[in-house]
């Protein structure tokens, strides 16, 4: 296994047992990781690879695989992706046998109820850090923040949203 | 398992999930739901939304982690593979494509000018799904403290994230405790 392989396997294992929330809410870690840690990209390289993965079908997780395939080729795609299912999906397995047990008793509720403002919050970063790394013009930000304020308000499906920012960046303006 | 008569099988699941899949742009979960719940039932909807706020709880890729429920419950660890990669496979395949795609044709200046403008709307949709959540009525309370140091701790001091979870995931939790007594 390269080293490459061993690393991208290893940080996106840890990544997968503290994404708490979803995929979306470590979006900070991943970066600070693939742009600062290991430098194995650009901060808009990373911005890319995400906009590359909303803008595909499946699950947003995907721009996991991206990266690892920018580091490591086919290779590292499957490794990355697998890193970061695999301990999440055992943890998943085990709880899910045994959490309709305990349906009604409060600490389950307590943990729920602690865990939603962080979750909150490490969303709201995500939201930030990749806004800061995709954007680089003024305009930039105007886009950003009229998508964020079509999805607040009206139910307009985001893929023609995405379509919107491409044909804008097309026209030259972003 | 629950193994019974009329429960999807491995190949079944395998397929389902494929759907779901290769159908959601920009957020599985939706067909997740419309699937498992209107279109094959195998969920009622008060089973999906408890099944769902489990998967949420849990770290890793919240659709992943459906995926794993659902599987397991109708046919154990084999079920929650099939589904899995049923839901994995094909988008996988279909992102990498767009990936090779984008090394070849990346750099000419149509294709980099309309990605500055797909970066920037799909930076607009997680700052809309942060703002959504934080608008929910859990934050309505002195909890949406914890959500403000998350966002400060990670976005403007930068602190790692396993470093701040160990400190503010008890930390959170026990003001639920607190506040429920």
């Amino acid at each position: 296994m390269s080293e490459a392989l061993a690393q991208l396997a290893v940080d996106f294992a840890l990544l997968s047992l503290i994404a708490v929330g979803g995929v979306i809410n470590v979006l900070p870690e991943m970066h600070r990781n693939v742009v600062e840690v290991r430098g194995w990209m650009s901060g808009t390289e990373f911005a890319q690879l995400f906009a590359l993965a909303q803008a595909a079908p499946g699950p947003n997780i995907l721009v996991v695989s991206l990266i690892g395939w920018k580091v490591a080729g086919i290779a590292g795609a499957a490794v990355a992706t697998a890193a970061v299912c695999a301990p999440s999906c055992v943890l998943t397995y085990a709880v899910s046998r045994i959490w309709q047990r305990f349906r009604g008793a409060r600490w389950r509720k307590a943990v729920e109820d602690g865990l939603v403002p962080v979750t909150v919050g490490l969303m709201l970063a995500g939201g930030y850090l990749i806004t800061l790394a995709a954007d680089h013009s003024a305009l930039a930000f105007v886009v950003t923040a009229a998508t964020a304020g079509v999805v607040l308000t009206t139910r307009i499906h985001p893929l023609w949203l995405l379509a919107a920012g491409g044909v804008l960046g097309l026209a030259g303006w972003v | 398992m629950s193994e019974t008569p009329g429960a999807p099988g491995t190949v079944e699941l395998f397929l389902r999930f494929t759907q779901v899949g290769v159908s959601g742009f920009g957020g599985v979960m939706p067909w997740a739901r419309r699937m498992l719940v209107e279109e094959r039932r195998w969920l009622s909807a008060e089973e999906f939304s408890e099944a769902l706020s489990l998967c949420q709880l849990l770290p890793g890729p919240n659709i992943v982690n459906m995926a794993v429920c659902v599987g397991t419950r109708f046919r154990g660890a084999r079920g929650a593979l099939a589904a899995v990669m049923g839901l994995m496979c094909a988008p996988f395949a279909i992102v990498l494509v767009l990936g090779a795609l984008f090394t070849q044709y990346g750099d000419l200046p149509a294709v980099s000018a309309a990605f500055r403008g797909i970066s920037a709307a799909a930076a607009g949709l997680v700052v809309a799904m942060g703002l959504k959540m934080a608008s929910s009525r859990r934050l309505r309370s002195p909890m949406a403290v914890f959500a403000v140091a998350a966002f400060v701790g990670i976005a403007l001091v930068r602190l790692p994230l396993g470093v701040f979870l160990l400190v503010a995931a008890p930390a959170s939790v026990a003001g639920a405790v607190w506040r429920s007594r």
